[in-house]
């Protein structure tokens, strides 16, 4: 075999006379795959808006605990249970008036304003909210990039070997998929202790399935295809062709799962600490300020209200991109 | 399709017999013992209370002793409530979840059905983007943010029904109804896309050109074939509502198995998270297994694999 590869040499092959009429058409610019995917996805508005907010939203996350002078977990008792006050926005209910209408600000002599209200503790919920959203994301955002490294590094096996190694890892996923996962990620919480890596690894444990599945059919597809044959009649390692040939083509059904596992991971964040099985104060994600605000919406709704609409808008926002993504970047998917 | 069902039950009780497993174990590893104050119990006390629920065998044995109940169908005693089986609490719970669960669903394929229906019959309208936008809402909003504000506003500030317990008919609407939210949402959008790959097809072109009026092209030919595959949401629709089911009844305190367990896992309750946790992924099981048997059924352009 070795020996054939060093006879084929380069001056053997001769370049084809180009036709005139042939090259007319390559003369445009030509198109690649991401150029064209992303002229489809600003097409979608719906998805660019959700882009716009995901952008907005993380920026926020990054530098709204900066820019508001009040650090997350600074307790004043004095200062607890204030309404929102923004300047100027006093029509829109930010006006420092509690539930009977009576300006707490200048009852209790406060000169400085807190945005969001405060919390029972005083601790300002603006400067909490957005900490809480960058813990959320930091969150979703591990526990997704983990999932596509073990889904990948699985589905690929299993698809590019095919056979036996692919029989015995899917009996394997048909056994995972069969256990509802909400209930393995309940019982390791239990078992691991609440706080931030428990969380990711409950999460990624049951969560890769879903991305190995996915990239266990494309590249099953994949590899049957005409170019992967021909890479390999030339003598391309496995390596290459997963390198080269099947990842790139794989990509845009890897990052449209990668956009719906986001929104996913953020929503069991925020169950797991509605259910008190969550992040421990000082710390807090959008779940636990969620529940503090529901144990106390009775008085203080916008203790509930700011998480709610952040949290809202995070998973409206991500649903949205990833709509737009699957369109752009693979037809076919369309569910 | 003989072969391919006893093939699918086979799988269905191994995975059931790791579940069982694999919650069994993790319960040893658990920070903490159901007993409550277990530094004011002297060692006597202790070693009764251990005695009497089998917890002084070593692992192994207390293993098989499990295994051997269950196949018997007892889930062991609670911790929590003094003299009471699991299967006894279980039993008292399930009606609750189930009568929500259901109205959920219901309501919900419904409403979902029509939504999705009219937002493809009326494609790019305004009624399509309408409801293609509750369909997103629906689907982002997390249900328990949902309950929350729907219990705030119609049950504290308008009053219009209760806002928690468990007293008569009225106090199943507010959990029902923030349960079906999701299930709106899913199948309004796969009804959606489902039809609008129908209305593409070949022989709805044909149904037109053979002259049959919009109603019966419309009710006979598209309808009828992108409902078919709708079946197959059950599965994940269901696991959808058992999630919910969890933080759901939590806040409008329904006396179900969802509350049951949150209330279980901060007392340590090991036999009742478990009978929970075994009853919730059984349930799980079966219905992936009869949704899969079914879809074969009413479609008969699906051939299952093992049918000759």
């Amino acid at each position: 075999m070795s020996s054939l590869k060093q006879e084929v040499e380069d001056d053997l092959f001769v370049r084809a006379p180009l036709e005139e009429k042939v090259l007319e058409d390559f003369a445009e610019e030509p198109v690649t795959f991401w150029n064209e995917a992303w002229r489809r996805l600003k097409k979608n508005r719906g998805s660019l808006l959700g882009l716009i907010t995901i952008i907005f939203l993380s920026l926020m996350a990054l530098f709204g605990p900066v820019i508001s002078n009040h650090s997350f977990d600074d307790q004043d008792l004095a200062l607890s249970n204030l309404p929102p006050k923004i300047e100027g926005l006093g029509w829109l209910g930010f006006d420092g008036r509690d539930v009977n209408g009576k300006d707490q600000y200048e009852a209790r002599e406060v000169t400085s304003n807190f945005w969001f209200g405060t919390d029972e503790f005083g601790r300002d919920l603006w400067t909490r909210v957005w900490k809480a959203t960058q813990i959320s994301l930091f969150i979703a955002i591990v526990a997704a990039v983990l999932d596509l490294i073990i889904g990948v590094v699985y589905g690929g096996i299993s698809g590019f070997f095919g056979g036996r190694v692919d029989g015995f890892l899917q009996r394997i996923i048909e056994v995972l998929i069969g256990i509802p996962n909400l209930i393995v990620i309940i019982l390791f919480i239990l078992i691991l202790e609440p706080g931030i890596t428990s969380i990711i690894l409950a999460m990624v444990i049951t969560g890769w399935v879903g991305m190995a599945r996915v990239v266990r059919g494309q590249i099953l597809q994949l590899k049957g295809q005409e170019y992967v044959l021909a890479a390999r009649t030339l003598g391309t390692s496995n390596v290459k062709i997963i390198w080269k040939h099947l990842l790139p083509n794989v990509m845009g059904a890897i990052i449209i799962t990668l956009m719906f596992t986001i929104p996913t991971a953020i929503f069991f964040e925020a169950f797991l600490s509605f259910i008190g099985l969550g992040l421990q104060p000082p710390l807090a994600s959008l779940g636990v300020l969620i529940e503090d605000g529901y144990k106390s919406m009775r008085f203080f709704s916008f203790k509930l209200l700011f998480p709610a609409i952040v949290i809202s808008a995070v998973m409206i926002s991500f649903n949205l991109l990833g709509d737009g993504l699957r369109d752009a970047l693979d037809p076919k998917m369309r569910k | 399709m003989k072969t391919y069902i006893a093939k699918r039950l086979g799988y269905m009780f191994i995975t059931l017999f790791i579940v069982v497993s694999i919650t069994f174990f993790l319960m040893q590893y658990l920070p903490g013992t159901p007993f409550t104050n277990p530094e004011k119990l002297s060692v006597e006390q202790l070693e009764v209370m251990n005695e009497k629920y089998g917890l002084n065998k070593p692992v192994a044995i207390q293993y098989l002793n499990y295994l051997c109940d269950l196949a018997r169908g007892d889930l062991g005693i609670s911790y929590q409530y003094e003299g009471r089986s699991v299967n006894e609490i279980l039993g008292e719970r399930i009606g609750p979840s189930v009568l929500i669960g259901s109205q959920a669903l219901i309501f919900g394929a419904i409403v979902g059905l029509l939504l999705g229906i009219i937002s493809a019959l009326k494609h790019n309208s305004f009624l399509d983007y309408g409801s293609v936008t509750i369909a997103v809402l629906g689907m982002s909003i997390p249900s328990f943010v949902f309950a929350a504000l729907l219990q705030y506003y119609v049950g504290v500030k308008l009053g219009w029904l209760p806002a928690a317990l468990w007293e008569g008919y009225e106090n199943t609407i507010m959990p029902s109804l923030a349960l079906s939210v999701t299930v709106i949402a899913t199948v309004a959008r796969f009804i959606r896309t489902e039809m609008l790959e129908v209305l593409g097809q070949d022989y709805i072109v044909t149904a037109r050109a053979k002259g049959l009026s919009e109603k019966a092209v419309v009710f006979k030919h598209i309808i009828r074939n992108a409902i078919i595959p709708v079946v197959t949401m059950l599965g994940p629709l269901a696991v959808a509502i058992m999630t919910g089911t969890l933080v759901i009844e939590k806040i409008f305190t329904v006396p179900g198995l969802g509350e049951q367990f949150t209330k279980s896992i901060l007392v340590n309750d090991y036999s009742v998270i478990m009978g929970v946790t075994l009853m919730y992924s059984a349930l799980f099981i079966a219905i992936v297994f009869i949704v899969d048997i079914l879809y074969g059924l009413i479609d008969p352009r699906i051939s299952i694999k093992g049918e000759v």
